[in-house]
């Protein structure tokens, strides 16, 4: 796929990879073998019939194509540009055993580009409205997924969310030059087309409880996510100039502080930009600061880049784009001037030991190996924790000890009527694992409103 | 037992607010869809000059108004490339279904925000967020409050002094021209004192020097409540430290989301990082790293002032 070169794309917030063409996205889906039991349905967490939609293509049948993919999958131009497909449907690819796997990722989005700039969003036949309404707390890729699937079933449903903009992280974490925000307004307003009613600055918890939503709905839907950044609790953590990953992409994306003072939300960043952890999430915030002026921006991981948990794709965009990997190092606090701004980070060095449950090598501290590094922003992209806001201000709602909230296989929770899926389900994950798990859920509850079940206990 | 509702259950509780509410629900509970969120323009429905860049403005938000309890906040945005600010919940009037704010001009949104006028309406406005005071009763209560801070002191004292306390409300202000919510602060509290750092009101010097007064001629309230600038309210724990007086500081620190998602308001109390936004924003003063919260305060000054000249 063609895409920005370098040392263009680290100056601006636009698109790096630039798309298919009609051609190449034929040619590209010609390879496919049509397999009868095709394995890379199997490991999409949505199930798309990806085979049908590819065949599609083949015969250049687009809007065939993105039909087949909106029968499971809402929000394909999304998952087209953020799904870790290496490990989902391409890394199940027969042909990648031998070959290179199918580009279905860029081939899925290529077919929601193709609908979307052609103008022609075509909304499913939608049945005749059933009675039950459905409210579904957060508008993130859970509560969209949900939220459409639900309507399309025919049930009412109001989406809240307590930003001012719906799309969750989609809005305020993942950045516009990996997926233009335009893109996630044009999704929403194809969840809003099927009749889903979205309802920003409205704090589920605060200014609405689930307990009431309970009176107003036959089911509610919790997609809250996982908001809450995870601190390290070092000593000078509170340095000004230490942002969470959070706080440095909502500045950016949701507050646009990038085109700062056009926009009035400001974010101060210096020359030397230090973003500790390596996810998908710091990468982006590692890419993020050089797009916004940083002479440095360097990720400092405490095990080496075989553990890292971002996709491959992400990192090696990363290297190209000049940001450094210091690994088997990690802060251990903090130094700061007079006026208490960050000036260095004390790291110490690690050693990798015997693997830990996750199948990682566990990082050994090396004692005595304490160094300084001079940084002016540090970025802590450590992983979120479950939002607590709804388990907080709802009697009844069992939680695992991390936060989560305990669910059945169907994402039925402790409370009748109540479900939950994705991020605040299962920890930060990917978008399409909370979509998947919404998915489930979506259909549990139409199973219910439908034909009156008993509620299990859990 | 099916435990979904039907209809003829209990009524919705929206409509137990007003009839002229009620009209813009659904009276079918089966096509109810929150239709009283469709309205919410957050019409400005009156605005008051209390001071010279201080302003008073009633804004209708029925869904908040319902639910503010004293010492939570809103946080509004102004315009669609504004900035989100909080600001506390100074009062509010469920059955007009609205709440008013106070607003000091200081930077570009308060400038701009101080210049609507009713009628107008705001971009966003979320809430009630942040935990509730504590409304007890504690016995005597000394309330203080500096500058803008005195409003948001306001629904605090009235709900301290409802709960039944004996209340000593000291505020204070640059000059007299700046002392704002006087005449209501008075009605519910069963002293008032003033203090005025030109002397042209009251006690001349700080808010704090008057409760320091008041402690030693042997006055012991059992709780101390305090909100204004980050100075005043370290000088008001430092205060009543030697005294281990209960001391409560409502804190104002830069916040960008209000829910507990980004971690731009962490404070440290008692060397714990907290999050001002969803644990505060009331903590124990005696505990607040105040020379923290002054500095993180200070993150965005420059960016503050450019923002304002560009804006005029």
């Amino acid at each position: 796929m063609p895409e920005q070169p370098v040392e263009r794309r680290i100056r601006n917030f636009d698109e790096v990879p630039l798309g298919y063409t009609p051609e190449m996205a034929m040619e590209e889906a010609s390879r496919c073998l049509q397999c009868p039991k095709p394995a890379c349905v199997e490991g999409c967490p949505v199930r798309v019939n990806i085979p049908a939609f590819i065949a599609a293509i083949r015969r250049g049948e687009f809007e065939k194509a993105i039909g087949i993919i909106k029968e499971t999958n809402s929000l394909p131009a999304i998952c087209g540009r953020v799904c870790p497909y290496e490990n989902q449907c391409e890394g199940a690819c027969i042909l990648g055993k031998k070959y290179e796997p199918v580009g279905i990722g860029f081939l899925e989005r290529f077919a929601a580009d193709y609908e979307r700039e052609h103008s022609k969003l075509e909304i499913p036949p939608l049945p005749e409205p059933r009675g039950e309404s459905v409210a579904v707390v957060g508008s993130g890729p859970a509560g969209l997924t949900a939220a459409a699937d639900l309507a399309k079933l025919g049930h009412p449903v109001t989406v809240f969310e307590a930003l001012h903009e719906p799309g969750g992280v989609l809005m305020y974490g993942i950045p516009e030059f990996r997926l233009p925000k335009r893109i996630v307004r044009a999704e929403v307003d194809y969840v809003r087309k099927l009749g889903v009613e979205i309802k920003t600055d409205v704090a589920v918890g605060l200014t609405l409880t689930v307990e009431e939503l309970l009176r107003e709905f036959g089911a509610v839907f919790i997609g809250t996510g996982a908001g809450l950044p995870n601190f390290m609790h070092l000593p000078g953590e509170s340095l000004n100039g230490i942002f969470s990953a959070n706080e440095f992409l909502t500045r950016v994306n949701l507050m646009r502080a990038y085109k700062f003072p056009e926009y009035d939300t400001p974010i101060r960043i210096g020359k030397t930009v230090a973003t500790i952890g390596a996810g998908n999430v710091s990468m982006d915030c590692a890419r993020t600061a050089l797009r916004l002026g940083a002479e440095r921006s360097i990720i400092v991981y405490r095990r080496t880049e075989q553990e890292m948990p971002a996709r491959k794709e992400e990192i090696k965009r990363a290297k190209e784009e000049g940001v450094e990997f210091h690994t088997l190092s990690a802060p251990v606090r903090y130094v700061g001037d007079e006026r208490g701004w960050v000036r260095q980070m004390i790291c110490t060095r690690f050693r990798l030991g015997e693997p830990d449950e996750s199948g990682r090598r566990r990082p050994v501290r090396i004692e005595g190996s304490e160094f300084p590094m001079d940084t002016d922003t540090v970025v802590v992209a450590i992983g979120q924790s479950p939002n607590p806001l709804v388990p907080r201000t709802t009697p009844g709602l069992k939680t695992s000890e991390w936060g989560t909230i305990i669910v059945d296989q169907e994402g039925r929770t402790s409370l009748p009527r109540v479900w939950a899926a994705g991020d605040i389900v299962h920890g930060d994950a990917t978008v399409i694992l909370a979509m998947g798990t919404a998915r489930i859920a979506a259909a549990s509850i139409h199973r219910f409103l439908t034909s009156p079940a008993g509620w299990p206990t859990l | 037992m099916n435990p979904r509702i039907r209809p003829g259950e209990p009524e919705s509780y929206l409509a137990r607010l007003r009839p002229h509410y009620f009209f813009r629900f659904s009276f079918f509970r089966h096509t109810f869809n929150f239709d009283c969120l469709k309205w919410m323009g957050y019409t400005i429905l009156s605005k008051e000059t209390l001071a010279p860049g201080i302003t008073r403005f009633e804004i209708e938000a029925p869904l908040i108004a319902r639910k503010a309890l004293p010492g939570q906040f809103v946080i509004i945005r102004v315009t669609e490339k504004g900035e989100r600010i909080p600001l506390t919940i100074v009062d509010t009037d469920p059955e007009r279904g609205s709440l008013s704010i106070v607003v000091l001009e200081a930077g570009r949104t308060t400038k701009l925000l101080s210049s609507l006028e009713p009628g107008q309406t705001l971009l966003n406005c979320v809430g009630p967020l942040g935990r509730p005071t504590e409304i007890n009763l504690y016995g005597e209560v000394a309330c203080v409050g500096g500058g803008v801070g005195v409003a948001c002191l306001y629904p605090v004292v009235r709900g301290l002094k409802q709960a039944g306390n004996k209340i000593l409300t000291m505020i204070g202000a640059r000059t007299a021209q700046l002392l704002i919510f006087e005449q209501e602060l008075r009605r519910w509290s069963d002293e008032l004192l003033v203090s005025t750092d030109d002397g042209s009101r009251g006690h001349k010097g700080l808010v704090h020097e008057l409760l320091k007064r008041a402690l030693e001629e042997g006055r012991r309230p059992n709780l101390v409540y305090a909100v204004g600038p980050v100075l005043m309210m370290k000088a008001i724990a430092e205060v009543t430290k030697p005294y281990q007086i209960k001391t409560l500081a409502s804190l104002n620190p830069i916040m960008v989301d209000g829910t507990g998602m980004c971690g731009s308001c962490r404070v440290e109390v008692g060397g714990r990082m907290r999050f001002a936004c969803v644990d505060g924003p009331e903590f124990d003063a005696h505990q607040v790293d105040f020379d923290l919260l002054l500095k993180r305060n200070q993150r965005y000054l420059e960016e503050e002032k450019l923002s304002a000249t560009l804006h005029g």
